[in-house]
């Protein structure tokens, strides 16, 4: 058995006991929730960048060029970078080949990078169920940026939009011209939109398209907390009054050309105007109640599931379902039943 | 639930080929365990520090230039400068029978030459991770 690390470690930045906390917390043994448990009040100082689109659209090779500029910065310091890849498990044998390093080699060997990979293990909507949980620790053991990368399959990747501060979507040529495939839905998440492989023949064709659908379909963006809140909680989420009303942060567009680093500097200045927006319009504290207060509705939710399991036996529930499919009783009938 | 087990392929060295890499990963997925695939080229430093971040259980080095007596124990020996001794490490390729016994004195764990069949290297990772074997 590997002997396993400590709160003190990961705070002090020890890369091998990161490694462990992220195992274990990715394994939801006890000993990984205690860890984010004691970790919390270290967390929500990181600013949290997602990167999604198509799988081949090119956000491993983005990612790479992000972090590159963030460690070698033309002015200021250099920023401690931490990066979470997710791929898809095999819905099948539960096994994943998880390949984004590849394009990530250019960050090897520098110490103020930390990369991880990580599986879906069976979450659906773009990121795994402790993508968040990873980002916690990345954020307590002192990592400043933290990039995620999305799987990219899904119609809906607005799991990242929730969990991250800056959403990029990354767009490529030659996807066909069909601008149906550019779904509202993916503009909606977006604060910055890329297209990238801008050195292909179509790509000039996609920009022009991208920019009228931006202009169509972003007449304004929700604030972060409605945007958030798309279901109802358990409870009314309780809001953070800002006193201004907020600017509108109109989404920017850039080319970029990720195998050769052509674009990525305006790209990078809009991360960082990004995070200044978000912070002087009170936004950044208004997403981060949002995404607190969802997940402790998930977490609430849970529990009263495995309470109620805990008492009520399964005849019972086979009972109910029977005379439910046989259309004896409602749905509604059925809840009164079972509880 | 069984734990999921995480293996690191690497191709240390310069050649260019990776289809046996690729073909053992593939293998290694479809028995359900997490495989981290690197590319080519990588340099022993690479290697260990790509171990250590993704804090995998085992390590999987495919050579294929022949310079394996000399990468391997540089490779063993980044892994623990970074803590990872207990890393189990897997090396195939073209490596002659004669060199086998060296490269397990080292500390390796397993050595495939030529014409391995995949399911036998998907076997021996789940005892030696796991510690039993399972039909
Ligand atoms: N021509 C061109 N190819 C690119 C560009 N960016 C990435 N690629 C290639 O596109 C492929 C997929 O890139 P990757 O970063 O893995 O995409 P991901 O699946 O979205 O993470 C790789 O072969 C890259 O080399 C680019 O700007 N131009
Ligand atoms: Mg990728």
């Amino acid at each position: 058995m590997k002997s396993i690390g400590n709160a003190q470690a990961v705070l002090a930045g020890d890369r091998r006991a990161i490694a462990r906390a992220l195992t274990e917390v990715e394994n939801d043994t006890k000993f990984g929730s205690a860890l984010l448990d004691e970790l919390f009040v270290y967390t929500g100082k990181a600013h949290l960048v997602g990167v999604t689109g198509s799988p081949g659209a090119g956000k491993s090779s983005l990612v790479n060029q992000i972090a590159k500029i963030f460690r070698k910065p033309k002015v200021g310091q250099p920023v401690r970078v931490g990066i979470v890849a997710v791929d898809p498990s095999s819905p099948f044998t539960g096994g994943a080949i998880l390949g984004d390093r590849v394009r990530m080699r250019d960050l090897s060997g520098d110490s103020g990078v930390f990369i991880r990979s990580m599986a879906t293990r069976g979450t659906l909507g773009g990121l795994a169920k402790k993508t968040s949980a990873f980002a916690q620790i990345l954020d307590a053991a002192g990592y400043e940026l933290i990039l995620i990368e999305t799987v990219g399959a899904g119609q809906s990747e607005v799991d990242i939009a929730r969990l991250a501060h800056t959403t990029i979507v990354v767009e490529s040529p030659g996807m066909g011209d069909d601008i149906q495939a550019i779904k509202a839905g993916i503009l909606e998440i977006a604060d910055i939109l890329v297209v990238n492989k801008a050195d292909q023949p179509m790509a000039d064709l996609t920009l022009r398209a991208l920019k009228a659908n931006l202009d169509l379909a972003h007449p304004q963006q929700f604030s972060a907390f409605d945007r958030m809140h798309l279901h109802t909680l358990a409870f009314e989420p309780i809001p953070i009054v800002s006193s201004d009303v907020p600017d509108i942060w109109f989404p920017p567009l850039f080319p970029t050309v990720s195998t050769r680093g052509e674009g990525i500097e305006l790209l990078v200045e809009a991360i960082v105007a990004h995070k200044a927006y978000l912070q002087d319009n009170g936004q950044w504290q208004q997403r981060e109640a949002a995404r607190l207060q969802e997940e402790l509705n998930d977490l609430l939710l849970s529990y009263f599931a495995s309470q109620w399991r805990m008492q009520v036996n399964k005849s019972k529930i086979e009972e109910v379902v029977h005379d439910l499919l046989a259309r004896k009783y409602s749905p509604q009938q059925s809840l009164k039943r079972l509880l | 639930m069984e734990r999921k087990i995480r293996v690191l392929i690497a191709k240390p060295g310069l050649d260019g080929h990776d289809r046996g890499a690729k073909l053992i990963a593939r293998a290694l997925r479809d028995a359900g365990m997490e495989v981290i695939y690197t590319g080519l080229r990588q340099t022993p430093e690479m290697i260990s520090e790509a171990a250590l971040q993704e804090d995998v259980d085992v390590v999987g080095l495919s050579i294929l230039s022949g310079a394996h007596m000399g990468l391997v124990p540089r490779i063993l020996k980044s892994l623990q400068e970074n803590g990872m001794q207990d890393v189990h490490v897997f090396v195939g390729g073209i490596i002659p029978e004669e060199d086998m016994p060296a490269l397990l004195e080292m500390g390796v764990s397993a050595v495939y030459g030529p014409g391995t069949v995949t399911q036998q290297v998907v076997k021996d990772v789940r005892k030696i991770v796991l510690g039993y074997t399972e039909e």
